[in-house]
């Protein structure tokens, strides 16, 4: 007897370069109030409650310490996990699934905007013995990465580029998006080098904004919500974080997280089984890499069917409808919370001007980011 | 529908320094292997891997979890972290429990991991930072600040005695003379403890437990593959878990409600009605002399405020009717917080399985619980386990 | 008796270290001091706290469900779970809830001889709900002769050198 697991309410205060006028206290209340109303709920139903946070992107040791007030989770069952929201969520399924509970939330948030020393911050994340005595900006290890798979895949510049042209134009369409733009090819081409071959436009901005959902078991999923939206698949894997080891051309960690969520989900051909995908694009040839390692495409094919507009919103396989990072801003550990957001958006039919029509099964993705080698996939269907 | 029964069928330790030369990635391996070995499992046989490690701030790396993949034997699994301060500890297994009991997966790899010794110029200095940012880190606390204020607020609720509380000093540093791990196991008396430097009174130098490095790991799986790999697995029968508002100044610390919170929800799903009579060895957190005896009440073992009378009259020593901290807990064996948790349930893990050496208690226990604390005097975090 | 894990398994696992090793090269180290900066946020609840910090104020928030006027000021009660009302003022005066004498500073380094050990405490504040206390140093006072329930007073720093921060207020003392 399995029983499924359902998300029942989302919440979000949206997602914007700054927030100045809110503290992380009050994104994370608003976004929890949202999402327990749309639940139908309160705090003393919840039985469990999951946060995402990472001590130095907060800003505090013990990030945890400071989750409880502000979800209603004051003496209940709550615990932090540093990973991307993907991962929290997995952890809110597995304790319904496991029987403790019945009702659990799911949070994250991100104060980017409050993190005066970003690239220092991302940069304390390596190898202290191997690695950060080079005293090099992180942004490199994107760029030797996005060579090697130009390299191997035959992928070039200019598709990379077709990626951010279509993802800030998606966002202009999304209200929660906070970087929506209309350019071109050229002007991503020709905006300043970062780190070759990535140029400024070739990476997300970042944003602020916080995220919470509420998942149910089924029976109570079907009691309280009339359009649940069912957690088919699941699963996260993490490769070496030993930069000398890696894959440098294919996101395995993706392709083996995906390889569980598919299995759970009893889909054998993705490509026809998945309607639409919000994946990690937070360097714009990640998007490309993320696809063919999602097996939604064979290696190497992802950049010419970009090109052809094929995961365009009135594509054949629409890939980040929403803006995905480029579009939306990089949210840190938000970002798997941002894409399941979108596609559970999509699959009620609640996402305004970029509603994907007769979608039936979406795919979530997201990846944790420089320097890590550790992504999550949930497959998600109405 | 029933819980999924899952047990804890292997265990690894590494030894506790104050400063150890092994790397984080080194610790997480000899632990991880170490608990792999004892069961006779290789990493194949394992599906997933669960990490626990304290304060990013202490190894000086961030995204902590992502550094020790490798070495917690979580390369290309799934792999996940969690993380409550210091109840990180046994949050560890009940994070894993639920891999397994939520059908997922068969068998899982918990490993907990800390290395104090490269914070400079001190590991304590890291507290500094699980202040509120803007209405208390202007004031430059430190942990023992809160460790007092608790000690005080406590003492004098009850009017309890140092002298009396310096016995759980004496009694855990003495236990963990056996304990293989230990950092600064000893034999002392109460008047050592009391003539010990005054840190931040009411604390003397006596009542802390150590900064320390270490590493510890178990083995969990599901019920038949279970049986399959022991004659003794230890079934985890109750979690429960509770973290405070962190508005702790608006909290009357003499008494912890998030640990007999955690502690009712983990012994209702184990069926306990009669803590203080179904449980036969216990391992509250103890980095604080004082602290023992706040979480024994907490847990529901004797009556507020009676605590004291149970360590005075020998109750909680390895021969009493309730030992607490056989290992020697984190006074005596040493403190690398997430890694403490970890220990003091491989410790009643071996207690049920009678495999605790010199430390075991007599009387054949079958039913044993674990905890753990963090945060600003928040988490709770509560294991049930039974033979 | 029967052991699963053993001294000889342990002792294998790892090798102590001295500061004196360290001090003297015995290991190869690498240090790295990390450049971590934040501008936190505050939002409208802790921004007004500290602004009124700077008037020689202090103000708290009420909540008219559970009654109470919560200290620092909080948009929502956390047990409530509803946004909360007025803006009130609290006196600078309260009741020492626990203390203590410290010899050791965040570093854990000792304080040097002579110098009056840090005596921080929780205040319970007038005017804000019983038991709604905050952190903050005492001074003026021996350290011997703090008990639980003393009345304290804040001392706040001249008008022109405070900036908005829980520091504009010096310390309290007893009163």
């Amino acid at each position: 007897m399995t029983k499924r697991v359902a998300i029942i309410g989302v919440g979000t205060t949206g997602f914007r370069a700054t927030t100045p006028d809110l503290s992380y206290r009050e994104l994370t209340y608003e976004a929890a109030t949202k999402a327990y109303m749309e639940a139908g709920i309160e705090p003393k139903d919840v039985d469990a409650f999951v946060s995402t946070a990472e001590d130095f992107f907060e800003g505090y040791s013990i990030a945890d310490e400071y989750a409880p007030d502000q979800l209603g989770a004051v003496l209940k069952p709550l615990y932090t996990v540093p990973g991307d929201f993907i991962h929290s969520l997995a952890s809110a399924y597995m304790m319904i699934m496991s029987g403790v509970a019945e009702i659990s939330v799911v949070q994250g948030m991100s104060k980017a905007s409050n993190m005066l020393t970003l690239s220092e911050m991302v940069g304390f994340a390596m190898d202290p013995i191997y690695n950060r005595p080079l005293k090099e900006d992180p942004v490199f290890i994107a760029g030797m990465e996005m060579m090697r798979y130009m390299y191997e895949t035959g992928t070039t510049r200019r598709q990379c580029a077709q990626v951010v042209v279509k993802n800030k134009r998606n966002a202009l369409n999304n209200p929660n998006a906070g970087h929506g733009a209309l350019i071109d090819v050229d002007y991503v081409l020709n905006s300043p080098m970062v780190s070759y071959p990535l140029t400024e436009m070739d990476i997300s901005p970042h944003s602020d904004g916080a995220v919470v959902m509420v998942l149910a078991a089924e029976e109570t999923a079907k009691a309280l919500s009339d359009k649940p939206i069912w957690i088919r698949g699941i699963g996260w894997c993490s490769d070496t974080p030993v930069l000398e080891s890696w894959d440098w051309a294919e996101a395995t960690y993706t392709r083996l997280a995906a390889q569980q969520a598919y299995k759970m989900a009893g889909i054998r051909y993705p490509r026809k089984e998945i309607d639409f995908v919000e994946l990690n694009d937070e360097f714009s040839y990640k998007e490309l890499q993320h696809l063919e390692a999602l097996m939604l495409c064979k290696k190497g094919e992802a950049g010419p069917m970009t090109e052809a507009g094929a995961t365009e919103i009135d594509g054949e396989l629409p890939v980040n409808p929403s803006g995905g990072c480029l579009g939306v801003g990089n949210l840190f550990e938000l970002n798997g919370g941002q894409k399941v957001l979108d596609v559970v958006l999509q699959l009620r039919g609640e996402a305004g001007k970029n509603q994907l029509k007769d979608v039936t099964t979406g795919l979530a993705h997201s990846w944790r980011g420089i320097p890590t080698a550790t992504g999550a996939v949930v497959i998600l269907s109405n | 529908m029933g819980l999924r029964r899952v047990a804890i069928v292997g265990a690894g330790l590494t030894k506790f320094y104050r400063r150890a030369q092994e790397t984080p990635k080194e610790l997480a391996y000899e632990a991880a292997k170490m608990a792999l070995e004892s069961c006779e499992m290789r990493l194949e046989d394992i599906d997933c891997v669960v990490l626990g490690t304290a304060p990013d701030a202490f190894d000086g790396v961030h995204m902590n979890g992502e550094y020790l993949i490798d070495g917690a034997g979580g390369k290309r699994k799934p792999y996940m972290r969690h993380y409550v301060g210091g109840g990180t500890g046994v949050l560890s297994p009940i994070h894993g429990w639920f891999h397994v009991a939520s059908g997922m997966f068969d068998t899982c790899l918990v490993v907990a991991e800390e290395k104090m010794s490269s914070c400079y110029p001190h590991p304590a200095g890291a507290f500094l930072t699980i202040f509120d940012h803007t209405t208390e880190q202007p004031l430059y606390p430190t942990l023992i600040w809160i460790f007092a204020i608790e000690m005080n607020r406590y003492m004098t609720r009850w009017g309890l005695s140092k002298r009396d509380i310096a016995l759980v000093s004496v009694k855990n540093k003495k236990n963990a003379l056996d304990h293989p791990s230990s950092q600064v196991a000893a034999e002392i008396t109460v008047d050592d403890v009391l003539n010990s430097e005054v840190m931040a009174w009411p604390v003397n130098r006596l009542d802390v437990s150590p900064t320390s490095d270490g590493a510890a790991a178990i083995v969990l799986a599901a019920e038949h593959i279970a049986r399959r790999v022991t004659e003794k697995p230890i079934w985890i029968d109750g979690v429960g878990w509770a973290l405070d508002t962190s508005y702790w100044c608006t909290r009357d610390l003499y008494y912890p409600d998030y640990v007999e919170v955690a502690a009712r929800m983990a012994y209702k799903m184990a069926g306990i009605r009669e803590p203080d009579k179904e449980i036969h060895v216990a391992e509250p957190y103890d980095p604080f002399s004082y602290k023992e005896l706040h979480h024994m009440e907490g847990l529901l073992l004797c009556k507020r405020g009676e605590a004291i009378k149970l360590l005075v009259d020998g109750v909680t020593q390895r021969d009493g009717n309730l030992p607490c901290c056989p290992s020697g807990g984190a006074l005596g064996v040493g403190n690398p917080i997430a890694a403490t948790g970890l220990m003091k349930i491989i410790e009643i893990f071996l207690q049920l399985r009678e495999e605790a050496g010199k430390r075991q208690v007599p009387g054949k226990p079958t039913c044993g619980v674990a905890q753990a604390w963090g945060d600003l005097m928040q988490v709770g975090t509560v294991v049930v386990l039974r033979r | 008796m029967e052991e699963l894990i053993t001294k000889e398994m342990v002792e294998r696992t790892a090798t102590g270290l001295s500061e004196r090793d360290i001090r003297e090269g015995k290991v190869i180290t690498t240090t790295w001091k990390p450049n971590l900066r934040y501008g936190w946020d505050n939002g409208p609840a802790l921004g007004r706290y500290l602004a009124e910090l700077k008037n020689g104020r202090i103000i708290g928030k009420r909540c008219r469900k559970c009654n109470r006027i919560l200290l620092p000021p909080r948009m929502f009660c956390e047990l409530c779970w509803r946004p909360t009302d007025e803006w009130v003022y609290v006196k600078d005066t309260g009741v020492v809830n626990t203390f203590v004498i410290s010899y050791i500073d965040w570093k854990a380094g000792r304080i040097p001889k002579g110098q009056r050990p840090f005596t921080p405490a929780v205040i319970e504040i007038d005017g804000a709900s019983p038991g709604m206390g905050i952190l903050h140093l005492l001074d003026e006072v021996e350290p011997e002769k703090i008990y639980i329930g003393m009345r304290v007073k804040a001392v706040w720093k001249p008008p022109e050198e405070r900036i908005g921060a829980i520091t504009d207020i010096k310390y309290f003392k007893p009163y």
